[in-house]
């Protein structure tokens, strides 16, 4: 059977979904047997190939993220969106009910030595608010958890190859 | 007096609801704004079951001799499945920093339903938090509009600390006092009203996050077996 | 009013115009909304002083009557200014351009003159743009008549002073026949039921087929055996004049020019069902029918129809009071309406038990609206065969419609239950319709296929809403505008309608941008179901019908977009665009 080929991100999110993954420590190489990885962070490929699967950890922050999703969607057959923050928004949507401005100034300008807001034009422009994934494009199948675990991903992935629907055991359920 | 649900016959006592004779037989239909001490007002709409076509709240309606109803249906599935989306959506429930997550109704009640998105975008409202009172922190963050604070405030506690204010989206919970704070109320940590909430909006000050991940009431068992957070 | 604004600063004064309200308006939790009412209209607002007074005097929490003002749109925290204008903003007064009027008082009004909002339908759309002026309706506003009431905001002049014919709305009464045609019974309908006896009376009424004409259709006959068959002492007559149903205004003639039927037919059930006090509970929106209401009522007192051994009939006593409302459609909802008539938040109640067996504090309740209670006049004098001759086997009788939006003569048209659509819509002037959102927004949006179909309970919604939209219209507008609606007017209450009806907004609103996409299609519909099985209530349960309607029957108007629509990109930056524009964000 050939190897289907993933590609991962991850956008407004912690890396944490990412660390999960590689949780799985040996079973890993059962992992790798099944897929090839393709653009990820831990391949460090950059450019992207048509993939079976995308997994984007975190939500749109900025216009960058958007292009990003976008790109995920346009070249993946099935997008999940894996994690908290690319389910919910998660932690870095709690600035989602602050005006930009504001949440700025609170940041860069109160209290803090050598005030100043970033404004180089090379960093991408923050959106009003942080979108969960399937605000931004439209998702296949979603993974909750902070972050799920190493057996949750893993089964995730063998249940999307072998075309069953998502279902996972009461234990591998959280929102947390 | 009996009646079937799902096919199975249970016993019921006159004046029982639905619901209060499923959880007498230990048959559980999923609710939120219910409680035994506290007379039932039907709002989360969670505990709808089917009975000759219609819709209607377990937790209002009442048992009548050989009356069949359906509970565990695909339909109410999905239906209770979107009610619970649309609750999650529509406050800010950011489970991985709530101090009630592992201990949570709503919460529980998603794994229950295998929710695995909240389905409709997000509302991300901005709601205010009371950090008045001397023993307590009011998020309402996490406010499903459930009334139960009201209500046990009211009949149980009989100080009328909380009111519903507002209208439609605006509609919210808020302390009954003239600046709507909770400090300002005769409101205290033991009142019933304090430990009724489903979700995670009444929070202990100097305490928090004591049970450890894992060990937590709906880390150990879905919520039919390991019941209401609030009973 | 801005003399009155002075007192809000003085805690005595406060107190006055409580101590005033609760002389005139009563004591009990039930006249909380009638003293709210009246201490806004001397204090021209509701500071959390004034709050206070009434908690204190009424022997409420706060909080509760905090609640209750924050419930109502037309109670209001902040002084308004000079002017509290409200402008109707239903599809028919949108596409009568009450953009223009809007952008015109609103720069007018800006900066302390006044306050300018929205509300939805005020009872005036067959003479759209209309709004309410300090409550007084100022119908027609455009061209002269709009530049006429700026010339008198600028020069500061009050509304009571500005000239009749502004205010002066029109009856547009384009058919009448039975009902319209009544004289002002004097007693005579009560003594033809009374010659009859009860009894024989509710055969009467049952034979003539009368059903609830609010759009629920329950037979009147059956409501009222209900009420009289109640082992109680003491019963309730209601009457809902809340129509607040968009597009509607019928009720609003029935009481300018036919308030005697209506009086009598309550005195009628009042008899009938052995009840001593009626009710009308009168939207806010018809405030200014009030004096005239309260004349009539005083006269028909004077007269011995009204109070104490009517008609000489010793121990024949019942009075009628009438109660305002504040702004708020759930309250057309028979048990939201004796929620509000208790002086509570207007939220609907669990049902069972029904108004017939626990209604106004708890007693048994008729609730009929005002045109119901006017044709119960017509079987008293006519006999149920007569009024029954009418009509089809299912909706007997007449039925007033309220006619609006692209006809050339829009007003009210009284003919019998069953008539065409089709036949409406020529009499009304209507060409190149494409749609008629019947019975209000909870109604049906109907399609040309569906004109010819009859207008009664068994088919077309016979509520008495009849909007008319012509070729030209933007269907998803229309449904946008109900579907805001909805989300403003649900009582939240309950998850399905509270947040459903934002979702739906939302959608709808896309569709109307061109970004909705297949899913966000199949979403809609399976919103508007999931609304109609799980609502609590009415609204929620007819809030999805019209997007429904609409995206069955007129799909060409919901595009579906490209997936890259999905979420406005440039609308997301453009906090982050202006920041970065105001040069560097540094402070």
């Amino acid at each position: 059977m050939p190897k289907a080929r993933l590609a991962t991100v991850s956008l407004a999110g912690c890396f944490g979904c990412h660390m999960s993954l590689l949780d799985l420590d040996e079973a890993l190489f059962e992992l790798a047997e099944l897929v090839e990885v393709d653009r990820s962070p831990l391949t460090d490929i950059r450019t992207m190939n048509d993939c079976d699967i995308g997994f984007i950890e975190g939500g749109c922050a900025n216009e960058d993220n958007v292009h990003v999703a976008r790109l995920f969607r346009k070249k993946c057959r099935l997008v999940c969106a894996v994690g908290a923050c690319a389910v919910t928004g998660g932690i870095p949507a709690l600035r989602n009910n602050i005006p930009l401005a504001e949440l700025l100034a609170t940041s860069y300008l109160q209290d803090v030595v050598d005030p100043g807001i970033p404004n180089d034009p090379e960093l991408p422009m923050l959106l009003d608010k942080v979108y969960p994934i399937h605000e931004v494009i439209r998702v296949d199948h979603t993974l909750p958890g902070c972050p799920p675990s190493a057996q949750a991903i893993a089964l995730f992935v063998k249940q999307l190859l072998a075309h069953e629907p998502v279902s996972l055991p009461y234990k591998e359920l959280h929102y947390d | 007096m009996r009646f079937v649900i799902d096919g199975m016959t249970i016993e019921a006592q006159a004046g029982d609801t639905i619901l209060t004779a499923c959880r007498r037989a230990g048959y559980y239909i999923p609710h939120l704004c219910f409680h035994g001490d506290l007379p039932a007002q039907g709002n989360c709409r969670l505990c709808l079951v089917e009975s000759k076509g219609r819709l209607l709240p377990s937790c209002l309606t009442k048992v009548t001799d050989g009356m069949e109803v359906a509970s565990a249906t695909e339909q109410l599935h999905t239906l209770r499945l979107r009610l619970t989306q649309m609750l999650f959506v529509e406050g800010n429930h950011i489970c991985p920093s709530c101090e009630a997550s592992g201990n949570c109704m709503l919460q529980a009640l998603g794994y229950r339903l295998g929710l695995l998105d909240n389905h409709y975008p997000q509302f991300f409202p901005r709601r205010p938090l009371d950090a008045s009172h001397p023993q307590m922190i009011l998020d309402f963050n996490r406010c499903i509009q459930c009334q139960l604070c009201v209500r046990a405030s009211d009949q149980l506690d009989q100080k009328h600390a909380f009111v519903v204010a507002g209208r439609g989206g605006e509609a919210h919970i808020t302390a009954s006092s003239s600046n709507g704070q909770l400090g300002s109320t005769s409101f205290a940590a033991t009142d019933h009203a304090a430990g009724i909430c489903p979700v995670g909006v009444f929070l202990g000050k100097g305490v928090g996050y004591v049970t450890p991940i894992g060990e937590r009431r709906y880390d150990r068992a879905d919520i039919a077996q390991a019941g209401d957070r609030n009973a | 009013m801005t003399a009155a604004q002075g007192k809000a600063a003085d805690g005595k004064t406060i107190q006055t115009v409580v101590r005033t309200a609760m002389r005139r308006c009563g004591t009990g939790r039930d006249a909380l909304l009638a003293v709210l009412i009246h201490v806004q209209r001397h204090m021209g607002h509701l500071p959390d002083e004034a709050i206070a007074a009434v908690a204190t005097a009424m022997r409420l929490t706060h909080g509760e009557v905090a609640g209750v003002v924050s419930f109502y749109a037309f109670f209001h925290q902040e002084p308004f200014g000079l002017y509290d204008c409200r402008l109707a903003d239903n599809i028919i007064e949108r596409h009568a351009g009450n953009a223009a009027v809007q952008e015109r008082l609103g720069t007018l009004l800006k900066g302390g003159l006044g306050t300018l909002s929205t509300t939805s339908c005020i009872g005036l759309s067959d003479q759209a743009p209309g709004a309410l002026i300090d409550g007084a309706p100022i119908p027609s506003l455009k061209d002269d008549r709009l530049e006429q009431v700026v010339h008198l905001m600028e020069k500061e002049i009050p509304v009571a002073r500005w000239p009749g014919s502004l205010s002066r709305v029109k009856p547009n009464v384009r058919r009448a026949d039975r009902i319209l045609q009544q004289q002002a019974w004097q007693g005579e309908a009560l003594r033809q039921a009374m010659t009859q006896g009860a009894a024989a009376f509710l055969e009467e009424l049952e034979l003539s087929g009368l059903r609830g004409m609010g759009g629920a259709g329950f037979p009147t006959a059956r409501k009222w055996h209900s009420v009289r068959e109640a082992a109680v002492t003491e019963r309730v007559v209601v009457c809902n004049a809340d129509e607040g149903e968009p597009g509607t205004f019928k009720d609003r003639v029935l009481l300018q020019r036919h308030a005697a039927a209506l009086f009598e037919g309550m005195t009628i059930c009042g008899w009938c069902v052995g009840a001593r006090h009626g009710f009308v509970y009168l939207r806010g929106e018809y405030r200014y029918l009030l004096p005239i209401l309260q004349r009539k009522l005083a006269a028909r007192r004077r007269a011995g129809l009204l109070g104490q051994g009517i008609l000489g009939v010793q121990g024949f006593d019942f009075d009628i009071q009438i109660r305002l409302g504040a702004g708020a459609y759930v309250c057309g909802e028979e048990s939201a309406l004796l929620e509000s008539l208790e002086g509570k938040r207007g939220v609907p109640r669990p049902r069972p038990p029904y108004p017939v067996e626990a209604g106004f504090q708890a007693l048994p309740t008729v609730v009929n609206n005002v045109e119901t209670l006017s044709a119960a006049c017509l079987v008293a004098v006519h006999g149920g065969a007569w009024y029954a001759a009418v009509g089809t086997a299912a909706s007997r009788g007449t039925k007033l419609f309220s006619v609006s939006g692209d006809c050339s003569r829009p007003g009210v048209y009284e003919l019998p239950m069953g008539t065409p659509l089709q036949e409406l819509l020529q009499l009304a002037g209507a060409h190149r319709t494409q749609a008629v959102q019947m019975g209000g927004a909870s109604g049906a949006l109907v399609a040309p296929h569906d004109f010819g179909e009859p207008i009664a309970f068994e088919a077309l919604p016979p509520g008495g809403s009849v909007m008319i939209f012509d070729q030209s219209r933007s269907i998803s507008g229309i449904v946008h505008n109900f579907a805001c609606f909805f989300a403003h007017e649900s009582c939240g209450f309950c998850t399905p309608c509270r947040v459903g009806t934002r979702l739906q907004r939302d959608l709808v609103h896309k569709f109307t941008l061109g970004h909705g996409d297949a899913a966000d299609l199949s979403e809609l519909k399976e919103l508007g179901l999931l609304m109609g099985r799980a609502s609590h209530c009415g609204l929620g349960q007819s809030a999805g019908r019209a997007v429904g309607d609409a995206l069955q029957y007129f799909p060409e108007h919901f595009p579906i977009a490209s997936p890259d629509a999905f979420v406005q990109l440039e609308t997301a930056l453009e906090q982050a665009r202006a920041l970065r524009q105001a040069g560097g964000h540094t402070p």
